[in-house]
């Protein structure tokens, strides 16, 4: 369960987020959706412990945020592997920095990276790699940690149209086999509407809407009408939020 | 990677085939023996080797070294401080550009005045111009890390230990190698100026005292082994660079694999 009370964060003598209150239920998703520049990777930063907020709160699980927490596994869309290691190196290293013992590293991130499909690329490093495969094993390497709360940051953004769809498919299936709550921020409606539970709609610091979403979960929704009508309804409230 | 190293060796071969050619059109369009020819150079190297080269070189060897090793000891450090710390940086960096452009070959007198005839002060007026080339290097190298990858690997939960493992000194190594390389050039250059006062080792001083000798086919064969030095120096370089950093050349080898 993550509460978000009257959160401000400033860059320097810029408001970035201005007051913005929001409740995510655990075991639930939320796609929060925005244009460029509104805040998404700021508000994400605080949620993970990364940027102290100017003002207001975060709670998760009744506690508040302050730093760095255990659980929280965060995916960038860009940059998050270490050029210098390959697969394998990358998705052992945040069990590395909990100090987990060798056998266990080599169990969970073997067994991560075959859940993944990534087994067989284990030994090459991120320029090897496809955006898609360099995902999957960001997911890998948050996985192996446990965690209980999963943030995205624009995860798919920075691929094609096919691999796009096939990482929500796996990120929905992930979110099913892990005892995981998922927050994922995102400029692509259709990306939202198929993994956001709840679908917050974002606008200069605040959220602007929020609409609970009938289709989540049915992995084949894309190509039902239901679809069509709630990308329908966020691309409405995009617009009315003076956003779209 | 056989393959590869054969390819680096013939491509060695083929630039000392053109050097050579190049030098015996100099020998015979000079056609006196200011250019002595390659043949009876490498003669001359190989008795001059048997009797006392090989020691000046060890000297000039020894010195380039130990001017290396501590301008990194000294260099890393302050540029790891310089490029993590904004503070650090607003103090040394304005120091840096005052000083880097200073001619430094200037102050060997100084040095010398201060530190005594010997090694030392010939070491320190190397260090004093290839420690910048470090410090700079190393500060670059920490301020291009990707903002995005530090908060990564902070979300991690990495120790403060850690992430100087596994973040910041795997970012900055290709540049300090590469700065490396440079100073290992600029260190022979100044090495050459430095052994021509008051030592009678080195092969700077070898061929400097060939040359008032006037005897040009040992001082040829001098300066042919001070090529040689450096061209030892600048594979091993390569050699450590392939090993410690193997990603930075994946792009000549890049296979994507679709999803
Ligand atoms: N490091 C920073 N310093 C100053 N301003 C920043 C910084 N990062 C982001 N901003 C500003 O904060 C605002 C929100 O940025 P961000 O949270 O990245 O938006 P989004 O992820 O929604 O595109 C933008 O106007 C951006 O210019
Ligand atoms: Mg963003």
């Amino acid at each position: 369960m993550i509460d978000i009370e009257g959160l401000y964060f400033n860059y320097d003598n810029e408001a970035v987020l201005k007051g913005l209150d929001l409740h995510i239920d655990a075991r639930s998703t939320c796609a929060i959706i925005g244009p460029s520049g509104c805040g998404k990777t700021t508000l994400l930063y605080c949620l993970a412990g990364l940027l102290k907020p100017s003002g207001g709160r975060v709670l998760i699980n009744g506690e508040e945020v302050k730093g760095i927490r255990r659980k929280t596994g965060v995916i960038l869309q860009t940059n998050g592997l270490l050029p210098w290691k390959r697969a394998w190196g990358n998705t052992a290293l945040g069990m590395k920095a909990r100090g987990c013992d060798k056998a266990e590293i080599q169990k969970r991130v073997s067994d991560a990276l075959k859940e993944l499909d990534m087994l067989s690329h284990k030994d090459k490093f991120p320029a090897q790699l496809s955006g898609g495969q360099r995902q999957r094993v960001a997911i890998a390497r948050t996985l192996v940690t446990e965690p209980d709360l999963l943030l995205l940051d624009e995860a798919t953004a920075a691929l094609d149209a096919i691999t796009k769809e096939h990482l929500q498919n796996l990120l929905l299936r992930i979110y099913y086999q892990y005892p995981i709550t998922m927050v994922l921020v995102t400029h692509n409606i259709e990306e939202a509407v198929f993994l956001g539970q709840s679908i917050v709609i974002m606008g200069e610091g605040r959220i602007r809407h929020r609409i609970e979403n009938p289709c989540f979960g049915d992995k084949d929704i894309r190509s039902k009408p239901e679809f069509y009508s709630i990308c329908a309804e966020v691309r409405k409230r995009l617009a009315e939020g003076g956003v779209l | 990677m056989k393959a590869l190293l054969r390819l680096g060796s013939n491509r060695i071969i083929r630039g000392i085939l053109l050097v050579l050619a190049a030098w015996y059109g100099l020998h015979f369009a000079v056609d006196s023996n200011i250019v002595p020819s390659p043949h009876n150079t490498l003669v001359a190297l190989f008795k001059l080797v048997n009797s006392g080269l090989l020691l000046h070189m060890l000297y000039s060897l020894y010195r380039i070294t130990a001017a290396v090793s501590i301008a990194i000891l000294a260099g890393v450090p302050l540029g790891l401080w310089t490029g993590l710390s904004k503070r650090a940086d607003s103090i040394l960096s304005p120091v840096i550009y005052i000083l880097y452009p200073v001619p430094k070959a200037a102050m060997l007198p100084v040095l010398m005045l201060l530190l005594g005839l010997g090694d030392l002060s010939k070491i320190m007026l190397i260090i004093t111009i290839i420690v910048f080339q470090i410090l700079i290097a190393v500060r670059d190298g920490v301020r291009e890390i990707p903002g995005d990858l530090r908060m990564s690997v902070k979300s991690l939960g990495l120790s403060r230990g850690q992430t100087y493992i596994h973040l910041v000194l795997p970012a900055i190594l290709p540049k300090l190698i590469s700065a490396l390389r440079t100073c290992v050039g600029i260190s022979f250059s100044i090495l050459f100026f430095a052994e021509n006062f008051a030592t009678s080792y080195g092969i700077g001083y070898f061929i400097m005292n060939s040359w008032t000798m006037v005897n040009y086919t040992d001082m040829f064969a001098g300066i042919t082994a001070l090529s040689l030095m450096g061209i030892v120096l600048f594979l091993l370089i390569d050699k450590a660079e392939h090993k410690l950093c193997p990603w930075v050349f994946l792009n000549e080898s890049k296979q994507v694999t679709g999803y």
